[in-house]
């Protein structure tokens, strides 16, 4: 028997990569082999089927450990997109691949979310940078490279490094007009674009367990744009619920509308499936080490944006007001969800669009949109001039619904502002929350929302 | 030895100047791939590039989305290395994972400048410059593995059609990133 020595406190990603690599600890900077419960890939799944090809196999041999969305081009733009969207169709259907959703049910991350496919304690690698997403929710999620995908389809399993811990600590409650968004960009602002490279980000402290559980999922993701490999909320009884609600929606292949009837027949079933979901939740050690440490007290914060062309070239929403825009963006797996839209409901309800200017809402999932229907919020944004888009990834990276022309300025409510990121090269991206995204698409500028709602 | 120009960038080179997200979806040939290369950053790059060249950057390089065109862009012009001051995690592993030789070293990062000839001696660790030479952070034998095979998925076949070690468990920890 060999005599175990007891470790030091483990952050979150030490238990994480430990679990997912089968071992009884990490130590930081340890390279382990993860074995990921999900494995994350969207319209890219064609091109990385033909690099799985390589390896000369006829089937993969994680099938019930694959999820795939079509979401980022979505219905197709042009005949090679709508290529792309058939080949990956044939090959769900040859692998016998199960997570599968088609296009307009929504953007990977939300989808996954609210289909309760990662759970806390999880590991999910995937090939979409903002995989980090997860951590919303208590899971390690970390985006991979194409390659590293076929290599998962064909072994299962991935090398990892145990990341350092940075952890950002808010105190109290955000004052109003400023949301998670802000927060985030302040946090990228301060460090830098490189401030969190390589690292866990840890998020802590009772402004975090005051957020909705829709703003919670702003932060992961976000910190895609800090440099992070992974980023982490410790999951509560809210997130428990969340997902065990879901899972047994699922497993009983029941619509999310038919929660309100099923639900009492349900109630013991989603009782126990949370009560499974917690006992699989992982929690950092106290005393774990962090490598940083960010402390931010909420009422010193107030609404930024990231100005072009860098995610880190923050400033206070006061510093810009009065910046001429043409398009307004409202969506996205960072800012596309029910209280993002009810957000900018809010602003432009009984309002018009200004003259020159084009409003684009483009839900997060299809489920939000059915929400955003149900709440009237689709109405008092299309009664305003606003444009509804398929749930999907929208003109996030450039592929198409809503492409700047040269000179334009674009507000938005993503999460990069890089030259040529919505696909022409001289236009200019700031990125911001939705009330502000809302706001600008009245005034025809960027303001502060409370002018425009006075 | 890799020798070659350089061409040199500042911090927080992201990856839609690198290879530009709307062509994500479209374009699937290495030759068109190669062409845009760089296309919002620096027009003349993809033009006037040699095999062998060399890109030299600042903090951060490659950050941004996953999509391994940014690396691959470059291995199709033929670049023979990117050095610069620190790399974004996704763009580092898809650049190894496809054979291209990623250095981290700040001070050569700062003191090449533009068109200076470039040697990296990969055995010894050392880049030469105009501005002298400069020591680096050896890759673990393993990740060197990596590139020599041509990148992941060639070494990956490898591993499965035979020698025994877990196919994909093979770089230590120590390799300046990731």
């Amino acid at each position: 028997m060999r005599n175990f020595v007891s470790p030091a406190p483990q952050s979150f990603a030490q238990k994480a990569l430990a679990r997912a690599a089968g071992l009884p600890w990490t130590e930081i900077g340890q390279v382990v082999d993860a074995r990921p419960d999900i494995v994350l890939s969207h319209d890219n799944t064609a091109p990385i089927r033909k690099i799985w090809q390589q390896f000369g196999m006829e089937k993969v041999v994680i099938p019930e450990r694959m999820a795939i969305t079509l979401d980022h081009a979505v219905p197709a733009p042009t005949t090679k997109h709508a290529q792309n969207h058939a080949e990956i169709r044939r090959f769900v259907a040859e692998q016998g691949i199960e997570l599968f959703w088609e296009i307009g049910r929504g953007i990977c991350h939300q989808v996954l979310s609210e289909e309760a496919v990662v759970l806390p304690g999880q590991t999910i690698l995937g090939s979409d940078s903002h995989t980090t997403h997860f951590g919303w929710l208590g899971a390690f999620g970390a985006g991979i490279g194409r390659s590293e995908v076929a290599t998962l389809w064909a072994t299962g399993e991935l090398w990892l490094r145990v990341p350092e811990t940075l952890r950002v600590t808010l105190s109290g409650e955000l004052p109003y007009g400023v949301t998670a968004k802000d927060f985030a960009l302040r946090v990228i602002g301060d460090g830098g674009a490189d401030g969190g490279l390589y690292m866990s980000i840890e998020f802590g402290g009772d402004g975090i367990e005051r957020l909705s559980l829709e703003s919670r999922m702003v932060l992961p993701n976000m910190m895609a744009e800090f440099g992070a490999k992974n980023a982490y909320i410790a999951p509560d009884g809210q997130v428990f619920d969340y997902l065990a609600q879901r899972q047994v929606l699922r497993r009983h292949k029941l619509r999310r509308n038919a929660l309100a009837l099923a639900e009492p027949a349900l109630a013991a079933e989603i009782a126990e499936a949370a009560h499974r979901l917690a006992e699989q939740a992982l929690y950092p050690d106290t005393g774990a080490a962090a490598a940083v440490e960010f402390h931010y007290d909420a009422g010193d914060l107030e609404t930024y944006v990231a100005c072009p062309h860098s995610m880190d070239n923050v400033v206070p929403l006061s510093q810009i007001a009065g910046t001429r825009i043409q398009q307004a963006f409202l969506g996205t797996c960072t800012n596309g969800r029910l209280e993002d839209i009810a957000a900018a409901a809010d602003v432009i309800r009984g309002k018009q669009v200004a003259a020159g200017v084009r409003f684009l809402v483009i839900p997060a999932s299809s489920q939000v949109l059915s929400a955003a229907l149900a709440a009237g919020y689709i109405q008092d944004l299309v009664e305003a001039g606003a444009v509804i888009g398929v749930p999907g990834c929208g003109p996030c990276m450039g592929n198409h619904m809503g492409i700047p022309a040269p000179g334009e300025v674009t507000i938005s409510s993503a999460n990069r502002n890089f030259k040529g990121r919505m696909g022409t090269a001289d236009s200019e991206i700031y990125v911001s929350n939705p009330a502000v995204v809302a706001a600008a698409a009245v005034a025809g500028a960027i303001v502060d929302p409370r002018d425009v709602i006075r | 030895m890799l020798s070659g120009s350089a061409w040199t960038y500042g911090d927080n080179i992201n990856t839609d100047v690198l290879f530009p997200g709307k062509y994500t979806y479209t374009l699937s040939e290495r030759a068109d791939i190669a062409r845009v290369a760089l296309e919002d950053l620096d027009p003349a790059f993809a033009v006037h590039v040699k095999p062998g060249d060399i890109i030299v950057a600042g903090r951060n390089f490659g950050c941004g989305s996953s999509r391994e065109q940014a690396a691959t862009c470059l291995v199709y012009n033929q670049v023979g290395a990117v050095i610069a001051a620190s790399f974004s995690r996704i763009f580092y592993r898809n650049a190894l994972n496809n054979g291209l030789l990623v250095i981290v070293c700040p001070a050569a990062a700062a003191a090449i400048a533009r068109g200076d000839e470039v040697a990296i001696d990969t055995a010894e660790h050392l880049i030469y410059c105009p501005a002298g030479a400069f020591s680096f952070p050896p890759l673990s034998a393993s990740v060197m593995g990596i590139v020599a095979a041509g990148g992941l998925v060639e070494y990956v076949k490898r591993r499965l059609s035979g020698a025994g070690n877990s196919p994909t468990g093979v770089l230590v920890a120590g390799d300046g990133a990731e």
